[in-house]
């Protein structure tokens, strides 16, 4: 009896506290479904004529969906760059010791805490002046500043779980370091590049006072291209709701994949 | 894992090293340039000292700034942990509702900030939002971008709905972790439930719980987007923290010099604080012997 009493007040915190998460995705979504008349006009919880005309919307002006593209871009961009040169360095860190290493460590996660706000002029004057200004490039190596050391911290600790033997052993056997990295290193510590891999797009992704501060046409990212519809007549929240239903989209579709790894990259590696 | 020593291995973190000093440390340089110079404009500029520092240590705009961002994390803190560590003893341990709870719990953190700033902003809003309408509905008095108190209460909430998650997630890692002995060893001993909690679960999960406590306090000292969104760091002031004063500031007014001093200090007190955790850190990974 007593068991049973406790999964269900368990059931309960966990079904109350859902609730309160999903439960302004929801609005989120219920407003992306409703005419502006119908917002405007009286308030009910469920759209009354279903429409997707606000969807059509953006999925048919190029200067809406082209915001999705530009994201995408600088995003997967980010993300390859990070990968690419986080793999040495946090090989480096599992395997060997060598001078100031443990400072340099430091020093990379302090990069992760630096406030953006920070930054955000510096970059501005700095990739204006090498000519970069409202480019993907930009915004892609203005991410590296905080995902260069997570991915780093991310793999180090993915790395350390792979006993140094096979490192040996592979040496032994001739392999070269390229070759032996790429094709028996790599392959064991998949699941932690894809993790990193996620937490690279995941934190591109969310970022605005970079990429919106870095871009101005070419390169604007969707969530910057949304505080459009405050300009035009009126507010059009139909419109708004859509694009910020859009946003979620490319978050939840990857989320299902690394749901396990999820704790261990927000733990930098180290659970 | 005991490690050689191998100095060669700094040309594998060359590229590590070149790129993060080409987006942090140029940048940073710059920051410093500029506050300990003046200018009339064209481009001219020369030697101001520590006169920019100085004024910002006196300034009672940046304390001001300083003090709201200090009570905003210290609140922030206060209730996600708690109840990050609540949720997550109460989430299901295996099976497909895990699953189903890890996902739903993971998609506020994958919302861009804006995003979620613009989520909040409709949900609170008094006519269209589903919060607002009801509050009016049953008689409160609320309005966000009037009364100080409900912006506060709102910027609150959202970040609790925003980040939760993040505590109850790594909170839950932890609990996994703990093998089924020390249960069923607690159990022969008849130890009470809070027994267990305090001398098995908490420190069992004090390392993440570290993790957890750097990235919230580091996260909620540098927000910028969401309470921007929501309520544009009014009414007044009364929600402008750091970051959204050092770019109102930097790139609002264009006062360069105070600007950076800001931003410099802003970066000291950051770092100190990321310099205490990460000692503490490292300390008990020595401890627990990883």
């Amino acid at each position: 009896m007593r068991k049973r009493f406790g999964i269900n007040g368990s059931t309960l915190v966990m079904g109350l506290y859902l609730l309160f998460l999903l439960l302004p995705i929801y609005w989120l979504l219920n407003m992306s479904l409703k005419t502006n008349q119908e917002i405007l006009g009286g308030f009910s919880l469920f759209p009354q004529d279903l429409t997707l005309a606000n969807y059509a919307v953006i999925l048919t002006d190029p200067s809406w969906y082209m915001g999705y593209v530009n994201s995408m871009i600088y995003v997967v961009m980010n993300t390859v760059i990070s990968l690419a040169v986080a793999l040495p360095a946090a090989y480096a860190f599992s395997r060997y010791h060598f001078m100031g290493d443990k400072h340099l460590f430091f020093w990379l996660l302090t990069n992760r805490m630096a406030p953006p706000a920070v930054f955000a002029l510096p970059f501005f004057q700095l990739y204006s002046s090498v000519g970069l200004f409202d480019t993907h490039i930009a915004v892609a190596l203005a991410h590296c500043l905080f995902n260069v050391p997570l991915a780093v911290w991310i793999l180090e600790g993915f790395m350390r779980g792979v006993p140094k033997e096979i490192d040996e052993t592979a040496y032994i056997d001739g392999y070269s370091f390229t070759r032996f990295f790429t094709r028996i290193f790599m392959p064991l510590i998949a699941s932690g590049i894809g993790v990193a891999a996620f937490f690279c797009f995941m934190f591109s992704w969310v970022e605005l006072l970079l990429s919106r501060t870095l871009t101005s046409v070419d390169a604007k990212p969707i969530a910057a291209t949304m505080t459009r519809t405050v300009s035009a007549s009126g507010m059009d929240w139909g419109v708004l709701a859509a694009a910020g239903v859009l946003t979620i989209v490319p978050g939840a579709l990857v989320i299902y994949f690394v749901r396990n790894y999820i704790a261990k990259g927000f733990a930098l590696g180290r659970v | 894992m005991n490690k050689t020593v191998n100095q060669k291995a700094w040309f594998l973190i060359l590229p590590v090293l070149v790129l993060v000093a080409f987006s942090a440390v140029i940048p940073l340089m710059t920051v410093v340039n500029y506050s300990v110079q003046d200018t009339f404009g064209n481009n001219k500029f020369f030697w101001a000292g520590l006169e920019w520092f100085d004024e910002m240590l006196h300034s009672q705009r940046m304390w001001d700034a300083l003090g709201r961002q200090l009570i905003f994390s210290a609140i922030i803190l206060a209730i996600e942990v708690p109840l990050g560590i609540f949720v997550a003893l109460n989430m299901p341990k295996k099976g497909f509702w895990a699953s189903f709870c890890l996902v739903l719990m993971s998609l506020p953190l994958l919302i861009p900030w804006n995003v979620v700033g613009t989520i909040w902003q409709i949900f609170g809003r008094v006519d269209i939002g589903l919060l607002g309408y009801f509050l009016a509905k049953i008689g409160v008095d609320y309005n966000y971008t009037q009364n100080i108190l409900d912006a506060w209460i709102t910027v609150i909430v959202m970040d609790v709905w925003h980040w939760t998650s993040l505590v109850a997630l790594l909170a839950y890692a932890g609990l996994q972790s703990i093998p089924d002995a020390y249960y069923q060893a607690a159990k022969i001993d008849q130890a009470s439930r809070w027994a267990v909690f305090r001398y098995i679960e908490l420190p069992k999960m004090a390392g993440v719980l570290m993790i957890a406590i750097l990235l919230r306090f580091m996260d909620s000292f540098m927000i910028y987007t969401e309470p921007f969104v929501v309520t544009g760091g009014g009414p007044g002031n009364a929600t402008t923290f750091l970051s959204i004063d050092l770019v109102k500031m930097a790139i609002g007014q264009f006062d360069l010099g105070p600007a950076a001093a800001f931003s410099l200090m802003y970066n000291l007190i950051v770092l100190s604080i990321c310099w205490v955790f990460y000692t503490v850190m490292t300390q008990m990974d020595k401890r627990d012997g990883v």
